[in-house]
């Protein structure tokens, strides 16, 4: 089992299944003969025999009571190295980039374990240490996209290399380890994703030019020295944390140019238009322009909100982050700074308001970042029904049902002011409903009527089929059916449509409405989430009526 | 024992004994005691001695013989009775003779058995005197001199000790290293050729990455994806597996109210064991368009013309309407009913021209399809009736009138299958000529094209199901000696003398002439309910029960060329068109579907089969639909007739 998942090997369904399983149809898993021989040649499986060789003279030592010996054994522990399993999984580096979405959540779940009981402790500092720097990458490279905060943690996507990578972090608070999880699959898994992750943070920080493993700037390292010296026992242990606090740049091995603004070439491909250029260029300006989106803003976090995601985001888009001295090592600047520009609090009330600053709740930041810009603020003050927050990896297809936050978003993103017109609509929705009441109630009136007319006229039938001796017969004059062209056109089409899937054969038809079906569903689901929304939206505009009648009187 | 022979063995005591007859000295050596006989034949079996008189030999070399043994059972119980030594007594292998042991002896034995020393005196427990104690001794335990050598530094070990200072010394040794146990990373891409191998070989199938989460994961969705108590609860019931959504979607008005997700750790798990032990395939999405799966066929619009719309409905009957022929000259409609009637209608103007009562359930009725002849064959209950309805032209109704009357009886009467009874006067009045009484329920009948020859078939146990008429000569036949299975329905081929059959199953062709079997259609259906014959004789269509609909070509196979699947449920009845390439089914399910089937004289191309027109008017009844449908002789016009009691037109 550990072979297999060093090595990445995993069962193949065959394409036949019956011709492989000696024509059973049971279940069974195949594995590739290939695969297997290639198992077989791996020097690591040697060193896993050596390993299991220590275990039982080590288990003899212990039973004979020779604690020398087994103190000369643990000292010839046999180790090995995964480095060249890795390069042979990932003969490229874009390979490795590729993969690393499970590495790297599998590093961050393992980072926030405890230090005790479930794993070595070696493992859990290491994933500590390579989640951080990773982290420490993403901020100084920028390529932080999109953040999301959902109920399971919180995703994050950077684009590293032009490849996105994804990776899921658990909140902040201790696990309740279940019973039925084999954790030495995990530590296995872990053991491979750990080696992936070093190889690849070691490339991504050379190709910063940044030092490997990271230090901290040698500027910002004096500004974050505590003043007394004395709050911190070790200072090879504080380091770590200081670099996990995330409010330092890290020290370049070549010092950074200040002048980064570098005109890019302009490559005209063949067969591309001048148009497509432009769009380009364009894409190009937004991202720059979202890698800057905090750049000059000060940002406070009160103590509440969860200090490590947040000042991970805002120092990934050029913001400047601290937070309370008490807090966690690292803080740059105190609560009463008055060149904060923002206070992220998380508390329905505040107390005491500093003049000069927004106080706003933590889901503005993620907000604004998956909208690529900074957000109106008016939602997001503390105590306030916030928006909802959206995902940012939804693209919606057409057909698709579209939140209506979503449309807000994408008129904001195009430059509208959606907020001032759908309040003028509000208001004239209120004035026309009431009109639409009273055409109702007059529509009502006059079908009634019609109604009784015809009830009228029945009834004459009736009675003439039972009486059955005079026909009075009567010539009323004919109304001119109007036939909608169109309408028949579509008839005539969807009947042709219709008289051909009757002719179709039956695997076709199968496929055909299995298809349909998936559509049908689709769209089913797209109006039940807008009706949805629908009578949410009336139940709150009456609760709102509701408010303004009981304030009225 | 040996040590202690002293004891037991007190001088003057007998020592009769084997054990002491060998090692012991002789207590009295120098006086031989008469008793004393030993043997000295030495440890071997006395089996040997058996068959002699003695037993061995003495000291003396002299034999010892066996006491006399001659007592026998009585004896011996008179001994042990008077003998008070009896149970005492014990004999002598060696010697044979019987020995009463002494009290000494009797106590060791007794001692033994218990598991005790044999000595008396002996005692297991005595108190252990340790050598070594721990009181100091003012002598030594041993008083062996120390060696030299305890007192000179061993050269051996100087030699050791030496070569280690002296490795020491040159840097050989080293102490050991603290251990580092933190990996170590380099470029590991310093080198990557992104030609090499692709990794691992071609049907490496790299693991799909995790999907990326929607609006309804949010901390704080859009309400629309709350889901409601009902889905909620609809959900909770839902297998894990089953479920679309793995998680519950919450809403919290703050971050700071978001708790951990507790199977944070087990998705991680399984995506783990996903990666390791899920067997991967490539599949191919089927990126089909839907539409391009769709069949281009021609237009409807240019396969005119079809029935389209429905024109006429013929009300008058008041219960079910089985049966339905059409005049051949087009004129003249004949509906039979479950209400016991027959209705003659004209077609152009629905109006109901005659009612003819035949007194119970019409099952089948046909026109004579000879235009020259006014005739209808009826099948009713257990009789056929060949009536005449006088409607049109006067001469042709006396004409037929005539024809029919013509007949002469033959002089010798032939065993007929069915009785030919020519009509009362009150029949007469009502147009009835002739009634064949069939014994048996008649459930089709069925002209030839001539007009003369006429088959019905009959539903009963045993042969005779199908019976061919011959209406001039007033005489039936029964053509098959045996039949296949129960026949549903039998057809006249247009062209050809040949008879088609319709099991349920499968559909026979007889050739009438060479009276041969010409070929079996199987038609891959359940069970046949109707059968038409295209007027070009090579295709046959089958409307089956399990609502299909098997289109023959004669030419091409047995197998049915194609299975129309149209209707929803069973077809009762199909028909050709005479003239026009249309061809109509009816089914339980209420409507008529009218189709194109195009038939071309080249023999390598299929024929076009197009669905035209799906026809709806009749309203279900009792289950059932459409019962009847019939094409017009010459316009492209097509009758109905329904369960709902009603015949309808369409034009």
């Amino acid at each position: 089992r550990r072979l297999c998942i060093l090595k990445g090997i995993y069962p193949h369904e065959p394409k036949h299944k019956k011709k492989v399983n000696k024509g059973s149809t049971a279940p069974r898993t195949f594995y590739l003969l290939k695969d297997i021989k290639f198992l077989l040649h791996e020097p690591i499986v040697n060193k896993f025999r050596e390993y299991k060789v220590f275990v039982r003279k080590l288990r003899k030592a212990y039973g004979k009571s020779e604690w020398g010996t087994v103190e000369r054994l643990k000292d010839n522990k046999p180790t090995y190295k995964l480095d060249h399993i890795v390069k042979e999984r990932y003969p490229t580096f874009i390979d490795a980039l590729r993969d690393l979405d499970d590495a790297l959540s599998m590093c961050f779940l393992f980072s926030t374990f405890p230090r005790t009981g479930k794993c070595h402790v070696q493992t859990i500092q290491l994933c500590r240490r390579l989640a951080v720097e990773f982290q420490n990458y993403v901020i100084a490279s920028r390529s932080l996209r999109k953040v999301f905060l959902s109920i399971k943690g919180i995703y994050y996507q950077a684009e590293v290399l032009g490849q996105p990578i994804t990776w899921i972090t658990p909140y902040a608070f201790a696990h309740d380890h279940p019973t039925d999880v084999d954790y030495r699959v995990m530590a296995t898994f872990t053991e491979f994703y750990t080696t992936l992750l070093g190889f690849v943070n070691f490339r991504l920080y050379h190709s910063l030019n940044l030092l490997y493993p990271p230090k901290i700037d040698s500027q910002a390292e004096d500004e974050l020295k505590p003043a007394e010296g004395k709050e911190y026992a070790m200072d090879s242990e504080s380091y770590l944390e200081r670099l996990s606090a995330l409010s330092a740049s890290l020290a370049r091995s070549v010092a950074p140019t200040h002048e980064e603004e570098v005109e890019i070439d302009e490559f005209p491909v063949e067969g591309e238009t001048a148009e497509q250029m432009d769009s380009k260029k364009k894409e190009q300006e937004a991202l720059e322009k979202h890698k800057k989106l905090f750049e000059g803003l000060r940002f406070f976090l009160n103590r509440e909100v969860p200090r490590e995601p947040l000042a991970f985001v805002i120092r990934c888009f050029g913001g400047q982050v601290s937070w309370d001295k008490s807090l966690c090592i690292g803080a740059t600047y105190d609560a009463a700074d008055p060149s904060i520009t923002h206070h992220i609090i998380d508390r329905p009330r505040v107390d005491k308001q500093v003049v000069g600053r927004y106080y706003l709740q933590p889901q503005w930041v993620f907000d604004s970042v998956n909208a690529k810009l900074c957000l109106p603020v008016a939602e997001y003050f503390p105590g306030v029904l916030l928006p909802p927050h959206l995902s940012p990896f939804v693209t919606e297809k057409e057909g698709d049902y579209v939140p209506p936050e979503k449309l807000k978003l994408l008129a904001l993103q195009r430059g509208e002011n959606p907020d001032e017109e759908s309040e003028e609509e509000e208001e004239e929705e209120e004035e026309e409903e009431d009109n639409d009441k009273e055409e109702e109630e007059e529509e009502d009136e006059s079908e009634k009527e019609e109604e009784m007319k015809l009830q009228k006229m029945e009834e004459q039938k009736t009675q003439n089929t039972q009486s059955n001796k005079v026909l009075p017969v009567k010539v009323t004059a004919g109304k001119v059916r109007l036939e909608d062209k169109q309408r028949l056109e579509q008839e005539q089409q969807s009947e042709e449509k219709r008289l051909a899937i009757m002719m179709m054969k039956k695997r076709e038809k199968y496929l055909y409405k299995k298809i349909m079906f998936g559509k049908k569903r689709k769209i089913r689901e797209a109006n039940k989430l807008a009706e949805k929304r629908k009578a949410h939206d009336a139940a709150l505009k009456e609760q709102k009526k509701k408010n303004k009648k009981a304030r009225q009187a | 024992l040996s040590t202690s022979p002293g004891p037991l063995h007190p001088p003057g005591a007998a020592p009769r004994f084997p054990w002491n007859s060998l090692p012991f000295p002789d207590p009295a050596p120098g006086v031989l005691p008469p008793q004393d006989i030993r043997n000295t034949v030495g440890n071997i079996p006395m089996e040997w001695y058996q068959d002699f008189p003695h037993i061995g030999y003495d000291l003396d070399g002299k034999r010892i013989y066996k006491p006399i043994r001659s007592k026998d059972e009585l004896d011996l119980f008179l001994e042990k009775m008077e003998n008070p030594e009896y149970w005492r007594t014990v004999q002598d292998r060696l010697t044979g003779a019987d020995i009463a042991l002494s009290d000494e002896q009797l106590e060791l034995v007794q001692r033994l058995q218990k598991g005790q020393f044999g000595d008396v005196n002996f005692d297991p427990y005595e108190p252990a005197v340790d050598f070594f104690s721990h009181e100091v001794r003012i002598h030594p335990v041993t008083n062996r001199p120390a060696d030299k050598r305890s007192f000179i530094p061993s050269l051996v070990e100087k030699e050791k000790v030496s070569k280690l200072v002296h490795a020491i010394k040159m840097g050989w040794i080293q102490p050991r290293k603290p251990k580092d146990s933190t990996p170590t990373f380099y470029d590991l891409w310093a080198r990557e050729d992104p030609k090499s191998i692709l990794g691992r070989h071609k049907m490496h199938v790299p693991a799909p990455k995790l999907p990326l989460p929607g609006h309804a994961e949010s901390y704080n969705p859009p309400p629309e994806f709350l889901l409601s108590p009902e889905e909620e609860l609809a959900w909770q019931q839902q297998e894990p597996e089953e479920r679309r959504l793995s998680f519950l979607p919450r809403r919290f008005g703050s971050l700071r109210a978001v708790p951990a997700y507790p199977r944070f750790i087990h998705e991680r798990f399984e995506r783990c064991l996903d990666l390791y032990l899920c067997p991967r395939q490539r599949k191919m999405r089927v990126n089909v368009d839907p539409e391009d799966l769709i069949p281009k066929l021609p237009k409807p619009r240019d396969l005119q013309p079809f029935p389209t719309t429905q024109a006429l409905i013929y009300r008058g009957h008041s219960s079910l309407v089985r049966a339905l022929s059409v005049s051949p000259s087009g004129q003249w409609l004949v509906s039979g009913s479950d209400d016991g009637t027959l209705r003659f209608w004209e077609v152009s103007t629905a109006r109901c021209l005659r009612t003819v009562p035949v007194g119970s359930v019409v099952t089948s009725v046909a026109w004579n399809p000879n235009p020259s002849i006014c005739l209808v064959a009826v099948a009713v209950d257990e009789r056929a009736l060949l009536l005449n309805p006088a409607l049109g032209d006067r001469l042709l109704t006396t004409a037929t009138d005539q024809l029919l009357e013509s007949w002469e009886a033959p002089e010798e009467e032939r065993v007929q299958p069915v009785r030919w009874v020519a009509a009362g006067p009150e029949e007469h009045a009502r147009g009835i000529r002739l009634i064949l009484e069939h014994g048996k329920p008649v459930t089709q009948v069925t002209w030839h094209g001539k007009g003369d020859y006429w088959a019905s078939v009959q539903r009963g146990a045993g042969g005779r199901q199908v019976l061919i008429h011959q209406t001039s000569r007033r005489w039936s036949q029964d053509p098959f000696r045996r039949c296949h299975g129960m026949v549903q329905c039998v057809q006249f081929h247009p062209l050809r003398p040949y008879f088609l059959v319709a099991s349920q199953r499968s559909v026979r062709v007889y050739n009438l002439l060479r009276q041969e079997l010409t070929k079996k259609l199987q038609s891959n259906c359940q069970w046949i309910s109707s059968m038409a014959v295209h007027p070009g004789g090579d295709n046959v269509i089958c409307g089956s029960y399990d609502s299909k609909l098997a289109w023959f070509d004669l030419d091409l196979s047995t197998r049915p060329y194609r299975l129309l699947r149209h209707h929803r449920r069973a077809l009762r009845s199909v028909a050709f068109h005479r003239r026009y390439p249309l061809f109509a089914s009816g089914s339980d399910d209420g409507t008529v579907i009218v189709c194109h089937g195009m038939v071309y004289n080249d023999l390598l191309q299929n024929a076009l089969l197009v669905p035209l027109k799906v026809l709806k008017g009749h309203a279900p009844a009792l289950d059932l639909g459409v019962l009847q449908v019939v094409f017009h002789p010459t316009q492209p016009w097509l009758f109905s007739s329904g369960a709902d009691g009603t015949v309808r037109l369409y034009t």
